[in-house]
């Protein structure tokens, strides 16, 4: 189980039952739960688009697409059967966050997925666990059931005419899962190979039929919306992007934890009053804003509001929220390299510039960082990420590239550092062993 | 190949769920897996059988996902995350500290088959870093003094 954290700065909605028992369904009903699907009932599939489109919401899976906007998309009338897909594949590094929403507020997911149904006329909603998950999925299956035993999923949920399915699916251990066509590759029953698009999911997804996929967070900050209404959670952010948003935060600071904070909310005042700051008197290096895949930013660019569009502006992506804090003990070519390891070791080898782009990068970084770094190494490695851009099937081709061309680019100091043969000036020096 | 009723009455109401028999797939494979200790021939076969597929297929899925695996390994499995945000924390240390303890390295099994060791890649455990999973609990915020107590801990469970 996860340690919650707490700062008066925090604005609580999607972790507002944290902490409260609210896996007990009877615990969750006092806390409002379920208000939202049955409001929702009344609204009408419209009804309910207009108002999540209005609130602002945006992907928390990492892309920030409008949520109301991508449900628009799922046609009426389709000849195969429509489904909701929850995307709980939680992996990208730097991120904690869907573990605490499933630990401690199941149900609102759940609740998130049948109102998502509601909105693109679906009857069939699936939640996807990560396998590592593996208590959550358990805290979930039981949710389901209990839900079951009420009637607020099956046939005629709440009395409405509506007949409403929810079945959970765990996985079993692979990054490139969360990308939504490999997820729904591996809900099939395969690898996780991305597919093609178009045709987007909305239009062909799982088995061929219209597929709305959203992010756990997304779908438990629906029910919210529909309660408070778009009005209110839009106001909470920035314009455009509605809300909060629970932020991860790691690596060198004092109090780590997830937080959750309006979007919008300055970056420098989250490390250093939200989350306490760097620890032992070390000063700040870096910040990778929003899990591994974003560029990195420097110590003084971080003076930012942290929204998709804000972060964008600085040059690099709100992401998933994970935000991982670098002291100035940090090596960035062993930083670089660690996270070329995992996009290497994570690269399912469909597309030939990530395949072979992720290897190249991490062995040159292995060479690298332990001495045998050419001078042509820095243009080259930057050469090669900026050709994996844009040239895979899926994103993740381009997640090991852009912070590679970061790191390079605002840090290029260190990467020379490291030349002709020179230790890694971060290393300590090793102890001469006596014979 | 006989699996426990509770894996029985889960595959069967799975089956339910969706619309094509392989969609059971992956959780299965790996709900077996946690039966059997690793997936053998004769699960693999079993499974295949069960879901319309050729062994092919099933090996073809076992090989993407990296908690499945084809090879026994030890009653614990001490799975130590490196990366980035476990990293800044110590995490790399903590594997050195491990592989020293056990005896073992990356993917290596004690003799005794109690442990095996795997370095891992992000298990969601950054903000609490640096973090372990041993089969599917989680260990955080871990020191090595720490890390030998949770050690300890699963070899009076095992003995």
């Amino acid at each position: 189980m996860a340690d919650l954290v707490s700062h008066p700065d925090e604005v609580k909605v999607v972790s507002r039952r944290f902490g409260m028992g609210a896996t007990n369904l009877d615990r969750y009903l006092e806390l409002d739960g379920y208000k939202a699907v049955q409001k929702a009932l009344g609204m009408g599939p419209d009804g309910i688009v207009n108002e999540v489109k209005n609130s602002g919401l945006r992907g928390r899976g990492g892309a920030g697409f409008s949520t109301g906007l991508k449900w628009s998309f799922v046609p009426k009338q389709a000849s195969k059967p429509k489904y909701v897909l929850c995307n709980g594949d939680e992996s990208e590094p730097g991120t904690c966050k869907d573990r605490l929403i499933f630990e401690h507020d199941p149900h609102a997911v759940i609740e998130g997925v049948i109102i998502a149904g509601l909105a693109v006329g679906s009857h069939t909603g699936y939640i996807y666990v990560r396998g590592e998950y593996r208590y959550l999925l358990e805290i979930m299956q039981k949710a389901i059931a209990d839900a079951y035993a009420r009637g607020f999923l099956g046939k005629n949920i709440f009395g409405s005419g509506y007949d409403f399915d929810v079945y959970w699916h765990g996985g079993a251990g692979a990054y490139e899962v969360g990308e939504e066509s490999a997820l729904m590759e591996s809900l099939e029953g395969k690898r996780g190979i991305p597919r093609i698009r178009p045709p987007f999911p909305a239009v062909v997804g799982l088995w061929g039929g219209p597929t709305v996929i959203n992010n756990a967070e997304t779908l438990a900050s629906v029910p919210h919306i529909i309660l408070g209404g778009a009005e209110w959670y839009a106001g909470l952010g920035p314009p455009k992007n509605g809300g909060t948003r629970l932020f991860c935060l790691s690596g060198h600071v004092k109090r780590p934890g997830v937080y959750e904070l309006p979007m919008g909310y300055n970056l420098r005042k989250m490390i250093f009053e939200v989350a306490g700051g760097v620890p032992n008197g070390r000063a700040l290096k870096a910040v990778v804003p929003g899990g591994s895949s974003t560029p990195v930013l420097r110590s003084d660019e971080i003076d930012i509001g942290m929204d998709f569009d804000s972060v964008a502006k600085a040059g690099s992506m709100l992401g998933s929220g994970g935000v991982v804090v670098l002291d100035d003990t940090t090596c960035i070519v062993k930083f670089a390299l660690r996270t070329m390891k995992f996009y290497q070791h994570e690269s399912c080898g469909w597309c030939i510039p990530c395949r072979e782009g992720t290897d190249w990068l991490k062995k040159t970084l292995i060479r690298f960082h332990s001495g045998g770094g050419v001078k042509k190494d820095i243009d080259n490695m930057y050469y090669l990420s900026e050709n994996m851009l844009g040239r895979t099937f899926c994103p993740l081709g381009d997640a090991a590239a852009m912070p590679t061309m970061a790191f390079i680019k605002k840090f290029r100091q260190e990467f020379e550092d490291h030349l002709d043969g020179k230790p890694c000036p971060f290393e300590k020096a090793a102890e001469p062993v006596l014979a | 190949m006989r699996f426990s009723d509770q894996f029985e009455q889960r595959f069967a109401e799975m089956l339910t769920h969706y619309p094509t028999k392989r969609s059971v797939l992956v959780p299965t494979l790996l709900y077996a897996q946690d039966e059997a200790g690793y997936l053998s021939d004769e699960v693999i076969e079993e499974l295949a059988q069960r879901l319309e597929l050729t062994a092919l297929d099933v090996r073809n899925v076992i090989s993407y996902y990296s908690m499945l695996t084809t090879k026994p390994r030890g009653k614990y499995n001490v799975q130590v995350c490196t990366n980035i945000a476990c990293m800044l924390r110590g995490g790399e240390e903590l594997l050195e500290h491990c592989e020293k303890k056990l005896g073992i390295g990356h993917k290596g099994t004690t003799c005794d088959g109690l442990f095996s060791l795997e370095e891992v890649e992000c298990i969601g455990g950054c903000s609490w870093a640096p973090a372990v999973q041993v089969n599917y609990d989680f260990h955080e915020n871990l020191t090595a003094e720490k890390m030998d107590k949770v050690l300890e801990g699963y070899a009076k469970k095992g003995a």
